[in-house]
Order: C-alpha cells, then sequence, then structure tokens
C-alpha cells in the first residue's frame, strides 16, 4: 500500500494537504519549510517545483516561483536537497510541477531521481491524457509513482471518471474553473462536489484552489475526502521572517 | 495510429510531426476540446463561408495587391513581389484571423472576447472585430510594448476594447499570453480566447493558418494573372510566432519547387544574448499549450527574447514552422534589429513604403540572398537568379514604429 493510500485509511479525518514552493522563501527553506508542514499538522505536502510560466497559477503563486528561481532553484537542486528527506518526514510528498522543466530534466531520470528520494507521486497539470497514456504512464509506473489528475467543475462525467481511472492515490478536484489563488464560486462548487461524492471513483477526492482558511476548509470537506492549501500558505509565509512559526501559526487556524 | 500530418495539416491530435499537441491543464480543457471539435464544421459552413468572404472583400478590403516591386527588384537583380498586407484595414496581415474567429465566436455563443497582443497589430485587429459585432473585448498587452507601441494602445482604447498590462515575466507578448490564458482559466463559460499567430495548444495552430492562408491563396491567382506562372520561385516572411508566414507558405506547403523562407528575428546578434531567434537558439519544450521549439535555459526556464519588433519578441514559434524547420522544408534565417531599421528604411525610399519593424527582417534577408552580398547562415544555396520569381509577405505597415524608426534613423 502506498504511502498516499495510507493516509486516506480513516474517512473521518479530514485531510490536509498543503503546498510549497520549493526554494521558497529562500533556496535552503525547502526542508524546513517541509518539517515545519509535518509538525504542525499537514497531512501531505505538495512541493511544487518552479516555473517561468506558471500557467494554471495566480498571483501569489507565480510570485514565489519567481523568487525561488530567483534564489537559484532547479529540478537538480532540489532533488540534493531532498536526498535525505525521508529521515525526518514520514508524511506522503508529491511533487508538482509543469512538464517544461521536467522534460529538459528528462521524463524517466525525473522518475528515477523522485523514487530514490522518496517521493510519492506527481502532478504534472499541463501533461495531457493523450500523451500520459502513450509515453509517460509506463515510465511512471515503472518508478511506482502515483500520478494525480485534475477534474474540473466543466468536466464531463465521463472524463472524471476516465482521469480517475488513470490517477492513483487521490483525484484532485479543482474547487472553480480558475487559477490558484482565486476565490471559489461557492455555489456551483457545492453542486460539483456533490457530484464527485456521489460517483463511484476509485480514488478519494481532495478540493483545491480557493481554500484559504477553515471555514472553506471545512466546507470543502463536507463533501470530499481532503483539501489542499497553497496561495494562503504560501501568503502566511510571505508576511513572516518564522518559518516555523507562520506554519505553526497557519495550521493551527485551519485546524482548529 | 492517426495518420500522419502534413506540412498543411497537423493530425488529429494537433501534431506536425513532432511539434504541436494541446498540452493544457485541465481547466482549460473544455473550450479546447468545444473548439476542436467543432471549428471544422462551423468555418466550412456556407453561411460562414460567405459571411467570411464577404467581411475581407468589403470591410479588410481584400483582396490585397500584389505589387511588382521594380525598384527593390533592380537593386536586387531579380522579380520580387510584395503581398500588400499592410493595405488591409487596421494594417496588418492580423485582422484575416480575428474576423474569422469573431466569427467563430459568434456561431459558439461566446459574449466575451480576449486577446493578447504583443506589436499591437493584433490587439487593433480584435479589437476592430468586437467594435464590428457589438462584443466586449479584454486584450492583454506586456507592460514594455504598451510603452513602445503607444499608437495601437490609443487605438485599441477608441475602439472600445480594455488594455490590461501584463506586469510578469518579460512584461512583453510571452507574458500577455500567459495572462490571457488565465483569463481564460477564469472565465470558461462566456470567453472566447482569439490568440493572434499560429501559436497555442491544437487546434489554434490550424484554425489560424486556414484563416491567414487566403494570403497564399491570392498570392497564386495574382501571380497567375500577372506573370503567367503558376508558382513563384521563393516566398518570404518574418516570422515570430509565424501567423503571415503560415499564411503566405500554406498553398505553397506541398509544392517542393517554391522555397519557403522565413526570416527571425536575431535582436542584437544570435550570439549576443539578447535575440528572439527561436530555430537557431530554441530546444524542443512546451510553451502556451504545444510542444515546439522554444528559447529554455538547460533547466528549462523560458527565456526572456529580444528584439525591437514587438510582433517578433517571443520565445517561441509555431509547431507548423518548428516542423518546417526540422524537416527543412523552409528556410530559416535570422535579421538583426540594425539590419531590420536598415531594410525599412530602403523600401521606404525605393518603393515609398513604410513597413513595419516585423516585415523589415523579411526585407532585411533579401541582401543574404543578393549575388555578390555575403551569404547569412543557412542561405549558401539560396542566391537569386536574375529570372526567379520572390514574393515577400510585406505583413504590416509601420505607422506603429515610426517613434522607434526615428531614435534610429
Amino acid at each position: 500500500m502506498s504511502r498516499l493510500t495510507d493516509t486516506f485509511q480513516q474517512p473521518a479525518k479530514k485531510v490536509l494537504n498543503i503546498y510549497c514552493t520549493a526554494g521558497y522563501p529562500k533556496l535552503d527553506s525547502t526542508l524546513e519549510v517541509m518539517k515545519a508542514l509535518q509538525e504542525h499538522g499537514a497531512d501531505i505536502i505538495e512541493l511544487g517545483i518552479p516555473y517561468s510560466d506558471p500557467l494554471a497559477d495566480g498571483p501569489v503563486i507565480q510570485h514565489s516561483s519567481s523568487m525561488a528561481l530567483n534564489n537559484g532553484m532547479t529540478i537538480a537542486r532540489l532533488f540534493e536537497q531532498l536526498k535525505d528527506f525521508r529521515k525526518d518526514i514520514s508524511i506522503p510528498v508529491i511533487l508538482m510541477g509543469y512538464l517544461n522543466p521536467v522534460l529538459q530534466y528528462g521524463f524517466e531520470r525525473f522518475c528515477a531521481d523522485a523514487a530514490i528520494a522518496g517521493i510519492d507521486g506527481l502532478i504534472i497539470p499541463d501533461l495531457p491524457v493523450y500523451e500520459f497514456e502513450t509515453v509517460y504512464c509506463s515510465i511512471i509506473k515503472k518508478y511506482k509513482l502515483d500520478f494525480i489528475f485534475l477534474v474540473t467543475p466543466e468536466t464531463p462525467e465521463k472524463r472524471i471518471k476516465k482521469l480517475d481511472s488513470l490517477s492513483s492515490g487521490f483525484l484532485y478536484a479543482v474547487s472553480s474553473s480558475s487559477t490558484t489563488g482565486s476565490d471559489p464560486k461557492a455555489r456551483k462548487a457545492g453542486n460539483y462536489l456533490q457530484k464527485l461524492r456521489d460517483l463511484p471513483l476509485k480514488n478519494p477526492v481532495l478540493v483545491g484552489f480557493g481554500i484559504n482558511n477553515k471555514q472553506s476548509f471545512d466546507t470543502v470537506c463536507q463533501q470530499a475526502g481532503g483539501a489542499i492549501i497553497g496561495s494562503a500558505y504560501i501568503k502566511a509565509l510571505e508576511n513572516s521572517t518564522d518559518v516555523n512559526a507562520a506554519t505553526k501559526s497557519f495550521l493551527s487556524s485551519i485546524r482548529s | 495510429m492517426a495518420p500522419k500530418g502534413t506540412y498543411q495539416q497537423p493530425d488529429e491530435q494537433g501534431y506536425y510531426g513532432q511539434f504541436g499537441g494541446a498540452y493544457i491543464p485541465e481547466m482549460l480543457y473544455r473550450n479546447v476540446e468545444e473548439l476542436r471539435t467543432k471549428y471544422l464544421g462551423i468555418i466550412y459552413e456556407d453561411s460562414f463561408q460567405k459571411e467570411f468572404h464577404q467581411l475581407l472583400r468589403d470591410y479588410v478590403g481584400r483582396p490585397t495587391p500584389l505589387y511588382f516591386a521594380e525598384r527593390l527588384s533592380r537593386q536586387f537583380r531579380t522579380n520580387i513581389y510584395l503581398k500588400r498586407e499592410d493595405l488591409c484595414h487596421t494594417g496588418a496581415h492580423k485582422i484575416n484571423n480575428t474576423i474569422g474567429q469573431i466569427l467563430l465566436a459568434e456561431r459558439l455563443g461566446k459574449k466575451r472576447i480576449i486577446a493578447e497582443t504583443g506589436a499591437g497589430q493584433h490587439g487593433v485587429a480584435t479589437a476592430t472585430v468586437c467594435a464590428l459585432k457589438g462584443v466586449e473585448c479584454l486584450v492583454y498587452m506586456g507592460e514594455k510594448d504598451i510603452e513602445r507601441q503607444a499608437p495601437n494602445v490609443a487605438r485599441m482604447k477608441m475602439l472600445g476594447a480594455t488594455v490590461i498590462s501584463a506586469i510578469s515575466g518579460s512584461k512583453t507578448l510571452k507574458d500577455a499570453t500567459n495572462e490571457a490564458i488565465r483569463d481564460w482559466i477564469n472565465h470558461p463559460d462566456d470567453t472566447h480566447y482569439i490568440i493572434g499567430s499560429v501559436v497555442g495548444p491544437h487546434p489554434y495552430p490550424d484554425l489560424v493558418a486556414r484563416f491567414q492562408s487566403v494570403i497564399s491563396e491570392e498570392i497564386r491567382k495574382q501571380l497567375k494573372e500577372k506573370t503567367g506562372k503558376e508558382l513563384p520561385t521563393h516566398v518570404m516572411a518574418c516570422v515570430g510566432g509565424g501567423s503571415n508566414a503560415a499564411g503566405a507558405f500554406y498553398h505553397f506547403l506541398e509544392e517542393p519547387a517554391v522555397q519557403l523562407i522565413a526570416v527571425e528575428a536575431a535582436g542584437l546578434g544570435l550570439h549576443s544574448g539578447l535575440s528572439a531567434a527561436t530555430t537557431q537558439l530554441g530546444k524542443p519544450g512546451i510553451l502556451h499549450g504545444s510542444k515546439s521549439l522554444l528559447m529554455q535555459t538547460a533547466d528549462g526556464q523560458v527565456l526572456e527574447p529580444h528584439s525591437i519588433s514587438a510582433g517578433l519578441d517571443y520565445p517561441g514559434i509555431g509547431p507548423m514552422h518548428a516542423h518546417l524547420f526540422k524537416s527543412g522544408r523552409a528556410t530559416f534565417l535570422s535579421a538583426t534589429d540594425d539590419e531590420a531599421l536598415v531594410a525599412a528604411l530602403e523600401l521606404a525610399k525605393l518603393e515609398g513604403i513604410i513597413p513595419a519593424l516585423e516585415t523589415a527582417h523579411a526585407l532585411s534577408a533579401l541582401k543574404y540572398l543578393n549575388p555578390g552580398s555575403s551569404p547569412g547562415e543557412g542561405a549558401k544555396e539560396l542566391f537569386f537568379k536574375k529570372e526567379d520569381v520572390l514574393v515577400i509577405c510585406l505583413s504590416g505597415r509601420g505607422d506603429k514604429d515610426l517613434d522607434t524608426y526615428m531614435k534610429h534613423l
């Protein structure tokens, strides 16, 4: 059983997945942030690989990405930083990154290095289904990594089932059609999450985009296995000089 | 296996050779899929074709002339015809595509139009068709381009469009495109994105190429009328994303006798670090939803290009052109900022035509092809003969660039 699957074994407990950008706020903050997230109650860490052109991201994550790139973050540096992270971190860690930097690094090399480091899964939002099935799926499987697809309120039911069947670990439900950090259009999100709950999906569903406080976390958790918070946490880091204190206060505000 | 694409048309997944596809996040899937499944059906409907061609004729002013440039021809000791896209309404070829796409948007029931723009020509062409149809229009434009193309910003505003400054990244066309795509993600129901070049996820490169193909359709017909010849020996065009080149090449792509010459912007020089010559400096990569050649770092971060011409200041190139380059079907040359300025001045003095800075890049490559001059990179076997018939796509007029011209001349 994978670390991710394990995390969803108690349905009563809602899973909190926190996104952070590798190399942000400082180049060597990555592990410090991850340790703080584990210590203060995150269940999964989604570690973002910074990219110059993050199409699906709003201003907050765009900013953290360009800061991280200015700090000198690269995929090679990231894997150096992650070399021994499993000594300290036991919760699942997934890498989220756009396809182009991964392709330049070498897709198979990327998967191999991720697996060696102890990474559990990948989210590559601009990797299309056709290319996934024809080229990349077998490589991902070879290294026993989970792969997580996104669905949105606009995704037709048939396609939701298909994306669920291709995913493992969990299915990422984008709360509303938006870039990260936007306000979710709450009413529409409710109907859609209910629809997802009623579909016979093989994966648990985590809801992301626009989840920014206890209230929005609790609301989407009524209909899903948990939620993903990104921009709001990055903002909390942005406004503080102490990663541990900022993480503690942010997570306790969500979990209180 | 899906059938292999031709030079003209991509395969079912949107690939021209190894380039193309639709590398989009799921948030864009519904809109792109809707386009993909409907575009061919809609644009070849009789009522669409009728309205499209009527607007091209009565509103855009097509067919644009194919003009024999006598003094320019004498200068370069060959026969040069200029396809006068600069005489289109709004001053460039861009409107061929925006007319087509606004009619498509109308038939898709979209009420809100977004666009990106570099030099502002596509922005103006989009604002124009939105005014024509009474539709809301938002144009994303890099902050740096807003400064250097002020007349076009003013035109867009007068036409009722909202111009939104893209302040991320290099603050040019790449970033304006990012912002337009993000806007589309955030407005999935009512919005159509009018992409201005043969870039973006499938079916955009094919859609835009088809709308622009009217350029080469007319060239063929006009050349026959004027010279009796079926084909020119050479067709030349500048390439940023590559829409005017796609249009000028389109009906010659499957005619191996016609040499296709694309001219990219070398900026301050190919190896100066300040260039936009994607085929010379790029590697396969993914930008704005398609796999193509891309100027990027070894780590896969997209590089900030440089060109004096805002319309060529783009780190990518349409997948069709990447394929034309890789397969050797087209020859890719590049021209520096200075060479483009010289060529613009030369055309103004010899022919009384002030070209856009983008177009001036295509013209400046002439000197490489002239016997007796030193050839540019890749140009060795391309010297013109006296009897050759060369068509240059004069993609736009230079009014918008007067500030830059005055500064440098």
